[in-house]
């Protein structure tokens, strides 16, 4: 009894719930991540690394020698880090989303910045695909912002929460857009353009060639953020029952999982074609029909 | 920290102007019949990101310095393996007139797996040990290791109808 109290205290608690999402995102994060290796490895009749791999890779990454070209390059990832951590809290404390959409915009941006403040160019040719990559889906997620609006006349993600219906009965489709966006964003093929989970050798890795050592591990940690972002965002889709939205959550990043090892890499410019035709149709067939 | 090292040795693989028979065999270690991701490896293509640098081929005066230049580039603690004969000592291509003879003459090399090609097995076994030299790296117990002791491989004499052997006398020097 005492226990639920406890529970319902921390969970009424803005702050504490604040602090606690930041401390367990990474940690989600790096399970999901842990996962998503694992499953792949059996999908392809492997053994797979052991279940804290992504944790250890990132101690070892933070007990490697800090080497960097110039100083900027260091906030540009501390920065893509801060801005990442700030989208989970304005989530957690159920602020604008467009303020949401747009900081994590902005965290991306950073990353961006800081594979475009190199000379190599891989790093160049792997941020103008991330730029590419954002092209593609912000505008999926404006549209879902808005028909999230239409529905609850708020862009408060605490409004959205206070709806009794979930959101995926009025908005299927667009699930199914910002399923594509979630794709994007775990860095899943066929849209791992700019820098893949598994594929370590696609433009040696891409925007984050230059970094290293616990630069790397910053960008990382930043990662295991987003990851565990867009799983409470799919979560978020059905808000009404905590298990209902894991379940369909999970479900959705197997699905995803399935997808990665059936889809070979595409180029980016069919990444930005695909966006911008099917789900974004998609998300406006889902509009009008929200639309009174 | 050190387990977590130990946990995660990330590779680069570098061809110095193999045959590409360790490379291929190298690359069979990550299939699922070996699997080498189990023990944590991941095959990167970026030095920096990189904690062993795996080498194949006989190095010459082209790729030495890109070699170097790859070495540099890894944030210590690193680790070097020789995977072949050729990384050794040259190999059958130690004669040759642009060849080396090692990777060890360019930058220092931590392990040595033998064999045209070694068998995969032996691979992660040189890995396994590259592994615990990181580990010793990374808490800075690491003895000195003794020198190759693989004599170079010296060309076959010449026959006895042959002229004077010019060939060999520029091997020796070298």
């Amino acid at each position: 009894m005492n226990l639920t109290e406890f529970f319902r205290s921390v969970w009424n608690n803005p702050t504490i719930l604040t602090i606690l999402a930041l401390l367990f995102a990474p940690v989600f994060g790096c399970v999901l991540m842990s996962l998503d290796r694992k499953i792949t490895a059996r999908m392809q009749g492997r053994m797979g690394p052991p279940w804290l791999q992504p944790f250890y890779d990132l101690c070892k990454l933070f007990g490697k020698q800090p080497l960097a070209l110039h100083r900027p390059q260091i906030m540009y990832a501390v920065l893509h880090l801060v801005f990442m951590m700030l989208v989970v809290v304005l989530l957690v404390q159920g602020q604008d989303l467009l303020m949401v959409l747009f900081v994590q915009a902005f965290s991306v941006i950073c990353l961006v910045l800081g594979g475009m403040s190199v000379r190599s160019p891989y790093s160049w040719i792997g941020s103008q695909r991330k730029i590419l990559q954002m092209l593609a889906y912000e505008p999926v997620l404006v549209l879902l912002i808005l028909a999230v609006n239409l529905r609850d006349s708020s862009f408060l993600a605490s409004k959205v929460m206070e709806n009794p219906q979930p959101l995926l009965f009025s908005m299927p489709l667009l699930f199914l857009a910002f399923l594509c966006v979630v794709a994007i964003e775990f860095q899943k093929s066929p849209f791992d353009v700019a820098t893949s989970h598994h594929a370590h050798q696609e433009i040696v890795k891409g925007i984050t060639l230059e970094f290293s050592g616990p630069f790397l591990g910053i960008i990382e940690i930043a990662h295991c953020y987003e990851m565990a972002i867009f799983f409470g965002l799919m979560m978020a889709f059905w808000h009404t029952s905590l298990l209902a939205g894991f379940l369909l959550a999970f479900c959705s990043f197997l699905f995803l999982l399935i997808l990665d090892n059936a889809f070979s890499r595409l180029t980016s410019y069919w990444m930005l074609r695909y966006m911008w035709t099917v789900p974004l149709t998609l998300a406006l067939a889902n509009l009008i029909w929200l639309w009174r | 920290m050190t387990k977590a090292t130990s946990k995660s040795p990330w590779i680069v693989h570098f061809n110095c102007n193999s045959c590409n028979g360790c490379d291929i065999e190298f690359l069979a270690c990550l299939t699922p019949v070996y699997d080498v991701e189990r023990l944590g490896v991941v095959h990167v293509g970026n030095p920096k990101h990189a904690d062993i640098l795996v080498v194949t081929g006989s190095v010459n005066h082209r790729n030495r310095r890109v070699l170097k230049n790859v070495y540099e580039q890894m944030p210590s603690p690193k680790v070097v393996v020789a995977m072949g004969i050729c990384p050794a000592t040259g190999g059958i291509f130690a004669d040759c007139y642009n060849v080396i003879g090692g990777v060890g003459k360019v930058i220092p090399v931590d392990v040595y797996v033998p064999g045209c090609p070694p068998k995969p097995e032996a691979m992660i076994d040189g890995i396994i040990e590259a592994v615990g030299i990181l580990e010793k790296k990374r808490c800075n117990t690491e003895t000195v290791r003794p020198e190759l002791p693989v004599k170079i491989v010296k060309p076959a004499p010449a026959p006895a109808s042959a002229p004077a052997s010019g060939a060999s006398e520029k091997a020796v020097a070298n």
